[in-house]
């Protein structure tokens, strides 16, 4: 079945199953390998795009269900403001080990400080609870989220 | 290990003209005797363009540990040029110039880092030596930084750029007596320094092996036998075969492994289906219906175990691994005795990035792709399981892993892959991918076990006798591999009257090492139990241990396990160990603070791989469940902390992944079929549940060690020590969130 996407800007067609999920169609018909596959079933948002602005898990979202809605994936991320200054605090901070699931984690920031550009702490933990990290870089997420919001960090201890 | 033999103990250095202009030096560092002797023969190379740009190469992978940044880091420093002048590449798979490249047991800074200086100080040593012949003055009047010459009498001054070709004619120096710089006037060494590969992360370029391409490939999935060592009996390969995009299915007869774990050199049996793409044979694996023949080992489940284990443990250890006194005497002179029985379970790895390897075979040849943390290994079980010598098969360690823990270290994906390959033959490249029900199911697993404990304390409150009997793993007085207890594990060497003896059930599943193996079980009993017995003593723990530790400075026997061929690290020592225990308890406050009622501190340490950790864990109890506050670290790995900003993102993540696994994770087996299959029943922590990870280093004058492990192994203990500290219910079993009362 051929599908019309808007991804990064670009529209292109596929000719996949229906049933494919988002994350399939992006990292094998489109080459855009940057999204991961975590667990494919909305466990680890290692494959978070944004649909429509929308931090949505690709690998639970059936290319059928994308219709026009534009697709952003972390290999435009940069275009987005927001998304830039993450990268920048991202950077700074050195947040990544392995880096496996910092594309996911970035898309997920991203969609938080689109929402709440002034996030708390449970803000911070509401949102961005749905992105695993193996590597447990959760103390430098925070950190680097509320640098990029201009958020003073909490004093611990 | 493979040591090289005399001919090449000669340091020499190579030149050649590399492409686009510029020189490339490569060191073949001196072997058995070099200045270490840790590494048969480790080369490094350094290549100079024009433009007095530097590629240093970094000759092992990084899975998140960093090395790909501070291995080069230290060339760095010595060679004297500044980090903004550096580009570093991933080293290919050559341990004839690079030496030992496998990455885990947090060897890869102590086993480098000596060496890797050595190769910077050689190549600067020679560009010197170059500009002193050029200008004809002593090499002693010159000075170098930022990759630039200087003799300052004359006021001259050269690159290393322009110095280069004239520099590969110079003799090399003598790896073993080489100038390094004095420790102080390190520029690189000991500034944090992001991730070289950061800039490529946040962009989301391809790094990892799932994100291999190339023209024409396919994509595999693998279905194994549910049970280790299974066999299959039938399936409906014709109907999988027409399903939509198939281009091929491949029926796995098995091949078991011989070697450690037992799934190395060998293959499971199973049904691997090759499609266009991953979601298509993924599609048509739904369909698939297999009949297995389970074999033995399918007769294994928790249920068995822990029931033997319990009848086990009231019986005498069917074997004896050490013993020191006579414990049994002391027990019946003790002026108290505590006993108590504790457990842990199975674990996955579950790294981030599924397994998956990429190959190739064409005219008896292979070209793999693999994530991995052991590249050669993957060569070599390749050739064993092929057929295939090794110099036929082209092994491409990825830029990156998404994660190891020791995963990765075992080359069965890798295998996978090139048998896959084989069967689809013309050289097309085929991508394997598991899928993460895939990868919990067919792990390596860090093993379970049981351990009955006794300790005597005299009328003082001394601890005078302990004995562990361990129900493990193995047949025939032989502990399978992973599932051993060592004669030298803490606190051996510091009870006057101690033993340690073991029986040994059946086990079908290959366990593998996970990261601190050995360590990130046995300091979870070891250190609750010396808890109870610091509470049975009166003492305050941190009192308690004191005391204990104020025994002996440095415990003989009780350096980690060598890894192959590898001299022994410092082992455990006392006085480093209360070094990290007073740091620690003085950032924490320990016994300082009043805390509300319901929160308190626990404590735990451990030494792992050369590293001495000690840690504080502050909890608050609530009605039904146990927040962990904050985590308090003191670690001790020597004298040099290469990455500053890398320590202390390993130690975070090393907490915070022994919280997870103390929270929530177990693998169990049922039928011989492992029960779990995604991060809903094996849950990683998540965000919402990471406290705050303050860490901090004393620095001692010991050769510098590891950090990738040694941070995990206190944390299991220091939680369930503050956990009792808060509720006074002590947790004798992993996870907690098994034992009752605890929805922590
Ligand atoms: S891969 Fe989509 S949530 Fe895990
Ligand atoms: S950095 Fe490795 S999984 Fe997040």
């Amino acid at each position: 079945m051929a599908y019309t996407l808007t991804v990064n800007g670009t529209s292109r067609t596929v000719d996949v199953d229906p049933s494919t999920p988002l994350l399939w169609v992006l990292r094998d018909q489109m080459s855009l390998v940057g999204t991961k596959f975590g667990c494919g079933v909305g466990m680890c948002g290692a494959c978070t795009v944004h649909v429509n602005g929308q931090a949505v898990k690709s690998c639970s979202m059936p290319v059928s269900a994308v219709g026009e809605q534009p697709i952003t994936t972390i290999e435009a991320l940069s275009e987005n403001p927001i998304g830039k200054r993450l990268q920048e605090a991202w950077l700074d901070v050195d947040v990544a080990q392995c880096g496996y699931c910092q594309a996911g984690q970035l898309m997920a920031a991203t969609a938080l400080l689109s929402k709440v550009p002034q996030p708390s702490d449970a803000d911070i933990d509401t949102h961005m609870s749905g992105n695993l990290c193996r590597c447990a870089t959760y103390i430098r997420i925070r950190k680097a989220i509320k640098q990029a919001a201009g958020v003073a960090e909490k004093k611990e201890g | 290990m493979h040591l090289r033999n005399d001919q090449s103990r000669r340091s020499f250095l190579k030149a050649s003209a590399v492409t686009g202009g510029g020189l490339m030096l490569t060191f073949n560092l001196g072997t058995a005797k070099a200045a270490t002797a840790t590494e048969a023969n480790i080369g490094a190379f350094v290549r100079i363009a024009p433009d007095n740009t530097f590629v240093i190469m970094a000759k092992s992978v990084d899975i998140g540990q960093g090395v790909k940044t501070s291995l080069p880091m230290i060339i760095a420093d010595e060679l004297d040029v500044d980090w903004s002048q550096v580009k570093v590449e991933l080293a290919p798979l050559d341990t004839e110039k690079f030496g030992a490249q496998n990455v885990g047991g947090s060897t890869t800074i102590p086993r480098n880092w000596d060496n890797m200086r050595r190769v910077g100080a050689a190549a600067r040593q020679m560009i010197v030596s170059a500009a002193a012949k050029m200008w004809k003055v002593p090499e002693g009047e010159l000075t170098t930084g930022s990759g630039v010459v200087t003799h300052a009498a004359s006021n001259r001054k050269a690159t290393y750029g322009e110095l280069a070709s004239k520099a590969a004619a110079q003799t090399a120096p003598d790896l073993k007596t080489v100038k390094l710089k004095d420790p102080k006037d390190f520029k690189i060494i000991g500034k944090p320094t992001r991730d070289v590969d950061a800039p490529k992360i946040v962009v989301g370029q391809p790094l990892y092996g799932i994100d291999v391409q190339a023209p024409g490939m396919l994509a595999a999935t693998f279905e194994r036998s549910p049970v280790f060592g299974g066999k299959l009996v039938k399936a409906n390969i014709d109907e999988i075969r027409a399903m939509p995009g198939v281009r091929k299915v491949v029926v796995v007869e098995g091949i078991t492994g011989k070697g450690d774990p037992a799934r190395q050199n060998g293959i499971e049996a199973g049904v691997a289906i090759v499609a266009d793409t991953w979601w298509q044979a993924q599609t048509a694996r739904r369909k698939l219906r297999v009949e297995w023949k389970d074999g033995p080992t399918g007769l294994q489940s928790n249920a068995n175990w822990e029931k033997t284990a319990l009848e086990f443990a009231k019986k005498e250890p069917q074997f004896n691994i050490r013993k020191d006194g006579d414990p049994d005497a002391t027990f019946k002179g003790a002026a108290k005795v505590i006993e108590a029985t504790y457990s842990y379970p199975f674990l996955a790895h579950a790294t981030m990035e599924p397994m998956n390897s990429t190959a190739s075979f064409n005219n008896g040849k292979f070209e793999v792709w693999t994530p991995t943390q052991n590249a050669a290994a993957a060569r070599t079980s390749i050739s064993k399981v092929m057929g295939i010598d090794e110099k036929d098969i082209l092994v491409h360690p990825t830029q990156r892993s998404g994660g190891g823990f020791g995963r990765r270290a075992q080359p069965d994906p890798a295998v996978e892959a090139a048998w896959i390959a084989r069967e689809v033959g013309n050289g097309t490249p085929v991508k394997l991918v598991w899928s993460r029900e895939d990868d919990i199911r067919h792990d390596n697993y860090r093993p379970a076990g049981y351990h009955h404990f006794k300790a005597g304390l005299d009328a003082q409150g001394k601890l005078i006798a302990l004995t562990d009997h361990f129900v493990s793993f193995g047949e025939n007085g032989k502990f399978a591999p992973m599932c051993q207890l060592g004669d030298n594990i803490f606190p051996a060497e510091f009870v006057p009257n101690l033993s340690y003896g073991a029986s040994l059930m059946q086990l079908g599943t290959p366990m593998g090492p996970l990261r601190a193996p050995g360590s990130n079980a046995l300091s979870f009993v070891f250190m609750s139990f010396l808890d109870e017995v610091a509470q049975a003593s009166g003492r305050d723990p941190l009192q308690f241990h004191m005391d204990l530790l104020a025994e002996k400075r440095v415990a003989a026997k009780a350096a980690a396990p060598a890894a192959n061929g590898q001299p022994r690290p410092p082992g455990f020592d006392a006085e480093r160990m209360r070094g990290v225990l007073q740091l620690v308890a003085d950032k924490s406050g320990w016994g300082k603070r009043t805390m509300p009622k319901g929160t308190a501190l626990g404590m735990a340490y451990y030494f792992s791989h050369a590293g001495h950790l000690a840690h504080v864990i502050e909890v608050t109890a609530g009605k039904d469940e146990v927040k962990v506050n904050k985590v308090w670290v003191a670690g001790d790995i020597g004298s040099q902390i290469v990455n500053p900003i890398m320590a202390e993102s390993q130690v975070q993540g090393a907490v915070l992944d022994g919280i997870g696994q103390a929270l929530g994770q177990q693998v169990t087996f049922a039928n011989g079929r492992v029960q779990q299959g995604n991060f809903d029943d094996f849950p990683l922590l998540r965000m919402n549940e990471a406290p705050p990870v303050e860490v901090h280093f004393n620095i001692t004058g010991n050769p510098p060690s590891g950090i990738g492990e040694p941070a995990l192994p206190p944390v299991h203990p220091a939680l369930a020590n503050a956990i009792f500290a808060a509720t006074g219910k002590r947790v004798r079993s992993l996870p907690f969130n098994k034992a009752a009362g605890f929805a922590v």
